[in-house]
């Protein structure tokens, strides 16, 4: 028998599909014959810790912390780009070093604009 | 089939598999993959807590038996392990824990103060006993047990999990449709929790003079 070299591929992908299938029907229809449902109020509540629940699950976060991400990744990019930049530095040739000028004043400008938008501000 | 006699006797049973060939029904299968794979909810409560802690670590090991996998929500938990002193203010919050479990669960009172309130049963703030409240499977004494004694108390519960019966009048609670699995939460009252106990689960024992 002459198979396809990535043949067993598709077996994985069948057996990966068909066992948790199998399981959740093993599952379902233990339910459906054996075990009668038994919800109630209190089971049924959000679960909080055991306290009683207070309000809705589905709130909202507040989106603004996309700032603190851009900020985080103007000095983590920064670090990571300028720790081989240093180790290299005597070695380099002048458009390296003005390539990496250009980068650095492009994050810069990043910050700067935190800065005037007053992004910075502890409040 | 339970009042029909089995095709086959334990002993056959045994024989056959000494003799490499197993033979099993559908209900001794359904309790060894359960009664292996008890998990318990991750709730600890006082100093017992702190043993069960150690019985779930490397020296102890409780994954020998099964039931590593601490769950943090009681929606994957079978097992509640009361594991210390229950506070009348703490009580609802247990009870309520316990509801939000989903059938079948069993609950292992570990140590004095799970049992009877223990050295601090005379408190006006803990509770004499969570088995007051919500039905109790295993009993472990000890003020702390030792890890070796909640592993035990797991492998009796094991033992228990293994004899229940799937159908008929010996049905455990979970299989049965004529019984109610929720327990009344207590709530905060002017003096004591009310209801004092879950009359369900519980009998106030009488006090002769």
């Amino acid at each position: 028998m002459n198979a396809h070299p990535y043949a067993f591929l598709a077996l994985f992908l069948g057996v990966a599909l068909a066992f948790p299938l199998v399981m959740l029907a093993v599952a379902q229809a233990w339910f459906r014959f054996f075990q009668p449902g038994k919800p109630s109020r209190v089971k049924n509540d959000v679960y909080e810790c055991g306290l009683e629940s207070t309000g809705d699950s589905w709130i909202q976060f507040k989106a603004h912390y996309y700032l603190y991400a851009i900020l985080f990744l103007i000095f983590d990019v920064e670090v990571l780009f300028l720790l081989p930049f240093a180790v290299t530095f005597t070695a380099l040739p002048a458009g390296a070093l003005l390539a990496m000028l250009a980068f650095i004043l492009l994050l810069a400008e990043g910050l700067v604009w935190a800065w005037h938008r007053g992004h910075l501000e502890w409040k | 089939m339970s009042d029909a006699a089995p095709a086959i006797s334990q002993e056959e049973r045994d024989e056959l598999r000494r003799h490499g060939i197993l033979l099993t029904s559908l209900e001794e299968l359904y309790n060894w993959g359960r009664s292996h794979s008890v998990w318990p909810l991750n709730f600890g409560l006082a100093c017992c807590a702190i043993e069960m802690i150690a019985a779930s670590m490397a020296r102890y090991d409780i994954a020998r038996f099964g039931s590593e996998v601490f769950r943090p929500s009681p929606r994957q938990a079978d097992l509640l392990i009361v594991s210390g002193t229950v506070t009348k203010k703490m009580a609802p919050q247990v009870v309520r824990l316990w509801n939000q479990m989903p059938e079948p669960k069993y609950c292992i009172a570990m140590g004095a103060c799970a049992i009877s309130g223990g050295p601090f049963k005379q408190g006006y703030n803990v509770l004499k006993g969570i088995d007051r409240f919500i039905p109790v499977d295993i009993y472990i004494p000890g003020c702390p047990p030792r890890p070796e004694a909640l592993l035990h108390g797991l492998v009796q519960l094991q033992a228990k999990i293994s004899g229940q019966a799937i159908t008929g009048p010996d049905a455990p609670r979970h299989l049965r449709s004529d019984i109610e699995c929720d327990c009344p939460v207590p709530e905060f009252g002017a003096h004591d929790l009310e209801p004092t106990s879950n009359k369900g689960v519980w009998t106030v024992p009488v006090v002769i003079k």
